[in-house]
Parts: C-alpha cells; structure tokens; sequence
C-alpha cells in the first residue's frame, strides 16, 4: 500500500482536476530532473525499491520509452506490460489484470488505454499510485506538462500567452489537458481544424473557435500542432490528406505571414507532409525535440511527487535517499 | 386459496373512471367484481385495510428487459416478474432483443410459460419486428400474435431501413397491435456513448446528438401518418421530440409515446465520473431536455412511464465507460421515483402518474386491465405514500443492481400487490 502523496494525492487522473498551484509545482520539480539526463552516469536513487508497471493496452513508443526512462534513472524496478501477449487478450478485464499485478505488490501503475475514463477507472479500484498515459480521447496530462514545459522554456511566462492547438481536437486527449492545463495557467487557448474534428461544445470550455489556420497563425503566439490519425480519413472526417494539408497543414509559407515568429509544438509522431510540413517541423522555430527530453523530466518529477516526494526537496532527493 | 378479496376503506385512483375517492373494492374469480362506498365483506372472503393507503389498478410497465433466454445471468423471466411485482407492477411488456430473438411463436409461448410459472406480475411478450431483428425481412408477425404477442420492436436495434418500418406498420394493423420502435439514426449516432454536449466534450467521450434521435421520430411519425398504423415511440428523451409527437397527435396520428424515469429526472451531468450506471440508450440529455419531457408527459403526449428496465450483470457495467452496455434496471425504483421526484416536487399529481402507469400504457398495447372496472381483471397495487424508504440496490429482487438511484431517499411505494386476486406481493411488517 502506498500512502497517498500530500501534493498531489495518490494518483494523476488529468489536469482537469488539479489547480494551477499543483500544476505549477510539477513543472518547478521537473526543472531539477532535467539535469540528470545530461549527466554521464544518469542515474539517482529517488524511487530505488519501487516497484512500476507500464500497463499499455494501446501501441506507444514514446510515452512508454519516456516513462521507462524515467522511472529507469530515478532507479525504480520497472515491468512494461503491453496488450499483445498478454493476458489482456485472453479476454482478462481491466480490472482483473490490474488486481493480479496489485497483489504481486506493486508500487505504481502507468496506463494508456483506448477508452476515456480507463486511468480513472483503475485507480479507483487498485490502492497502487496510478498514472494517465493516455485515456481515449479524455487525458493525456504528462504530455501536457510537458508541452507546457517547453512553452515555458522558449516564452518564460505562460499566462497572457495565446496557444492555439490545431487538428484533431474531437479525438485528442492532448488537446484536453492541454487546455486545462493551460487555461489554469492563465494563457489564453483556441482550437483550429475541420469543423468534423472538433467536439461540439469545445466553446464551453473557455477557448476561442478558428476554422482556417491562417486565423490561428495571425492570432498565436505558440502552435501545437496534432497529429492526423490516418483513420479519420477513412471513417469520413476528411476528404484526403492533401486536401488537409492545403487547408490545414502547418507550413513555412503561411507561418511567414504571422505578425511574429510562432513557436511550433507537436506531441508526436509527426506525418509529415500533412499536418505539418518538413520545412517547419525541421526549422528554427519547431521545438519538438526538446518536447521529448523535458518529457522525461516532467515524467521523473511525477514519479517523484506522487511516490510522496516535495517539489522543494526536490534539488536535494537527487542527491541521495529515497523518497 | 383466496377467491374472493375485500380492498377496505382506501383511496381508491382509478384514471380510467376518473374515480378519486375513499372506495372499497371487491376482486372476485380473479376479476374486479365490484367497486363501492361501503361493500359487505362475503362470507370466507379476505380483507385488506387499506385505510391511509391508495388503491389503483394495477400498474403497467411495457417496457422490461428480461433476458431470458440468453441472458440469464442478468435476469430471468422469474426474476424479473418478482421485481416487478416488488415495484407494483402487476404486468410488464418483455423486449424480445433475447437470444434468440422472440421472433417466432414458439418464442412467444417460452416467454408465456415462463411467466405464468413465476406467478408474480403477468409478463406479455413482444415480438420483433424483423427475423432476428436484423432490420430485413418481417418476423413472423401474425403467428406471433396469434400466440399471444401484445405488439412488435425490434428495440435494440433500431430500424434503418424507412422500407421496411413502412411494411411494418401496414403489415401490423392487420392484427390490431401498435408498432415500437426505438427511435433512433445509428448513422448519427456513430461510435457516441453518451449525449453529445460540453459534458462528452470534457469527458472525451463520444456523443450522440438529440438529432439522432430526433431524425427517427419524425421518420416514424411519418410513416403512421402514410400507412394509419399504430407507432408507438419508446424512452422519448428531446425537447424536439416531444414537441414532434404533440403536434402529430393534433394532427391525428396514430401515435402513443414513452418516458422513462431517467429521463425525466436526470441529465447529461451525471455521466461526469465516468458511471457506467449513468450509461443508457437514448442517453442522459440536457436539462432543457428533460424538462420537455416532464411537460410532455403531464399534457399526455407522453402517454405512458416506462422503465425500460434493462439489467446487467455488475461484471459488465464494471469496465471503462465506453465499453460498459448500454442500460439501467427500473421495476423496483420506477414508483417511489415517480412519487417522490415527479408527484411530490408538484410536476405531475397523483393521477395522473397513476394514468401514465394505467391506463396508458393499457390502451397503448391494447392491454386488459389498467381499469377497475367491474369485470376487468383482479389487478390491483395498493400504496402507501408517506413511506419513506432509501433505494438499495442489494435488496432488489431483479438479479442485477446496476442503477444510478442506489442510496436516492424515496417517499411512497407499493405495499400490495395483487394479479388476479392473488397477492403476490406484500411489503415486510
């Protein structure tokens, strides 16, 4: 059993669910972890005799590398579990699955599952610490704070900024936590792609609506741009990709029609050539690489905090001793 | 053995006489045999004092899932009949969404002779309306009546096909029986879970539009119009729909309508937490919604309140929303919701809850009983309004406890409940 973590209680749902103080705070602990992937030796004692389970019932390369990574330099025992080869397709539930792993006596579980609710769901019934990465189209909140991260990073501030998220929004956990991250930080949100991938009611949540990406791009300080699942065009949300990628795409020539240099995020992985095209994702302003290295960072502070670790002590748990 | 029961001294409800009045009631031979101010008890007969206590004909719920066959692990036949005596139900309508479908006459007579040897409320099958409820070709309608279908749905599978809903409905007046269907355009529909609206919204979860619904209602009160047949609409849940049905019914449709308790108490919110008991098709709407539907079913054009009683087993509702089946249970909450929620926020009197549970539903199916007319049957649910009581989802009589009232305060429920003269429900003490 795992006491439950003082700052952030025992488990990370979303972003929808914590206040800008909580979410401030995982960024201000993510800042000393940086430095321990640039060390040669990347590796402290922070969660060493912790138990984790990356529990991936859906496809992931870079979350579940990132979190591994993650887990692996702050010396935590670490088993990936994913849905092929697994007990899961012998028809095992959710919660079975989860209750076996439990009483192997487990310490924490990191999640991505195809349905919205799932990371909620276990950690409701598993007195384990529980993880989202990546619900269904709910949740997605590390990689939130890790685009915030960067955002912070390149920006300095994030409230007054205005980022505008583009694509996908209907489909996207990205979206949503990045729009209750950032509007609990104060920056100012919009959505921009095809009326058919965006959400009915996504007004509701407090961003501003664009339909062409040339509105977004005159309005935004920072673009984070989504990837198109190639399926939506196939279930009839789009006509075909080059008509996306006219209409919608992210490209040097239209971004050389905003006012200021926009800063590009994408949360991977990239089609290029459809929602983004080579000459941003490759140019100055794209900071899509430093996106996946401050996503180990804010993944090992995570960890750190929800193990019942203090975003103040955090300079010094890299020292030595455990959580 | 009971042949003759003396109902004494309670406030007799009757719609159908339009009787709000202290009476006695007399069931003999399993039928009413007599209703009056003062009635001498005949010798060897029971009585019931039902002094404080509110009579009415006994309730009807057409539209019950009872999973058998097929599904009897969520309910059976007998369960089910129990729960809805326990609810004071003395006859409900059984979907034939089984497995196999009820889509032939001997179908019909399993679920008759299930029902029959459960000796609790009557249970009337329905048939499908296709083979196999598969949306093609017509089940065979006429045998099953002729064993003794009430009326035909393909519910759980909407029918898409406007041909052949059309066939439907001319085929069916032949036989004197009423058309439900669950309306309802699976294109629009698509993959949603839940109402479409800022809650699936945050959630991420998919949504169905009021659209969706919406499109079939006008469809289907289309096709009544062209052909005269009987539609009757279940679980009605938009504004727009009951606005639709209302002005058909000027117009002189041929059309009878549903709401079902969830509707008509809860909205879209609820789902927020991800509560598969939250879960059901049509889905929880908006409060604009929901108050259509109150209206709608105090002006009568919603003529019926149904459960759409729908159990399953907690291992299924125990998954991630979108993979949890669609559906709440009903039969036991249905009168003390409709009392305490309905009746006694002052949205709907007494009467006319007991109307939308009597006679509607009677005439809607063409049903006997829904009356206390001398010869009509001995079906009778005796009430006690100032019981208050706290749903407990462990203490149903339905196999399943998937419901999103567990823990709600009630006031009023059903201490009686007679069929045929037989009382094959009493509350404890």
């Amino acid at each position: 059993m795992n006491p439950s973590a003082p700052f952030l209680g025992k488990d990370l749902v979303g972003l929808g669910s914590l206040s800008a103080q909580q979410i401030l705070s995982i960024l201000n602990t993510a800042e000393p972890f940086k430095e321990i992937s640039e060390r040669r030796i990347k590796k402290v004692p922070v969660l060493r005799g912790k138990t984790i389970v990356n529990l991936f019932f859906e496809a992931s390369t870079r979350t579940r590398t990132s979190f591994e990574f993650a887990e692996k330099r702050l010396s935590a025992d670490t088993v990936n579990i994913g849905s092929s080869g697994s007990s899961v397709v012998k028809g095992e539930t959710l919660v079975d699955t989860a209750r076996n792993l439990e009483a192997m006596r487990i310490d924490m579980v990191v999640i991505r599952h195809a349905s919205s609710g799932a990371a909620k769901f276990l950690a409701e019934r598993i007195p384990s610490n529980v993880i989202n990465a990546g619900d269904g189209s709910h949740e997605h909140p590390t990689q939130a704070l890790l685009d915030m991260l960067t955002i912070r990073d390149q920006c300095g501030e994030i409230a007054g900024l205005k980022v505008c998220l583009v694509g996908d929004i209907l489909h996207s956990r990205v979206a949503r936590s990045n729009i209750y991250g950032l509007l609990a930080l104060g920056a100012e949100v919009a959505v921009c792609g095809p009326k058919t991938l965006l959400p009915r009611g996504i007004a509701g949540l407090g961003v501003t609506v664009f339909s062409r990406i040339e509105e977004a791009i005159q309005w935004a300080d920072v673009l984070n741009v989504l990837r198109l699942q190639l399926e939506r065009m196939e279930a009839g949300f789009l006509p075909s990709l080059r008509e996306y990628n006219q209409v919608w795409g992210v490209s040097c020539a239209k971004l050389e029609r905003a006012p200021k240099d926009v800063v590009i995020l994408h949360p991977g992985p990239m089609n290029r050539g459809v929602e983004i095209d080579s000459d941003v994702a490759d140019g100055p302003h794209a900071m899509i690489l430093r996106q996946v290295t401050n996503g180990v960072a804010v993944r090992m502070a995570v960890l750190y905090l929800l193990a019942g670790g203090a975003p103040d002590t955090a300079e010094a748990a890299k020292g030595g001793g455990e959580v | 053995m009971n042949s003759r029961l003396l109902i004494r001294g309670g406030r007799v409800v009757d719609p159908s006489q339009s009787i709000d009045a202290l009476r006695d009631v007399l069931v003999a031979d399993g039928v009413v045999a007599e209703m009056g101010e003062r009635i001498e008890l005949p010798e060897g007969a029971r009585e019931i004092d039902a002094k404080g206590l509110v009579v009415t004909p006994g309730l009807l719920d057409v539209h019950v899932h009872l999973r058998e066959p097929g599904g009897e692990h969520k309910e059976t036949i007998a369960s089910g009949a129990r729960a809805a005596a326990a609810g004071g139900f003395t006859a409900v309508c059984a979907m034939p969404n089984t497995d196999p479908v009820v889509d032939a006459p001997a179908g019909v007579g399993f679920v008759l002779a299930q029902g029959a040897a459960a000796r609790a409320a009557r249970v009337y099958p329905l048939g499908a309306i296709s083979v196999g409820q598969k949306g093609q070709g017509l089940a065979a309608i006429g045998e099953m009546v002729a064993a003794g279908a009430v009326g035909i749905t393909d519910d759980g599978n909407p029918v898409m096909d406007s041909g052949l809903m059309r066939k439907a409905l001319e085929y069916a007046q032949a036989f004197d029986i009423p058309v439900a269907d669950h309306p309802e355009d699976l294109g629009l529909s698509g993959v949603g879970v839940m109402n479409e609206g800022l809650t699936a919204t945050r959630l991420g979860l998919h949504g169905k539009p009021n659209a969706s619904e919406d499109v079939h209602v006008i469809r289907d009160l289309l096709l009544a119009a062209l052909t005269g047949g009987r539609i009757h609409l279940q679980h009605i849940s938009t504004a727009f729909g009951v606005g639709a049905i209302r002005r058909a019914k000027a117009r002189g449709v041929h059309v009878t309508a549903e709401a079902s308790p969830h509707h008509l108490i809860l909205t879209d919110e609820r789902v927020e937490g991800f509560d598969t008991d939250a879960k059901m098709n049509p889905p929880l709407r908006s409060a604009e919604d929901r108050d259509a539907v109150r209206e709608g079913l105090a002006d009568g054009t919603l003529d019926v309140f149904a459960t759409d009683h729908a159990p399953h087993h907690y291992d299924e509702k125990e998954r991630a929303f979108a993979d949890a089946p669609n559906g709440i249970v009903g039969l036991e909450t249905a009168l003390g919701l409709g009392l305490t929620q309905l009746v006694g926020e002052g949205l709907i009197d007494l009467p006319t809850l007991i109307q939308r549970m009597s006679v509607g539903p009677a005439e809607a199916f063409g049903l006997p009983g829904g009356t206390l007319t001398p010869g009509s049957p001995g079906d009778v649910t005796i009430i006690d309004l100032e019981e208050a009581w706290t749903v407990d989802r462990h203490a149903f009589l339905s196999k399943s406890r998937n419901t999103p009232f567990d823990g709600w305060p009630l006031k009023g429920r059903a201490v009686y409940t007679i069929v045929g003269g037989v009382i094959v429900w009493q509350a404890a003490g």
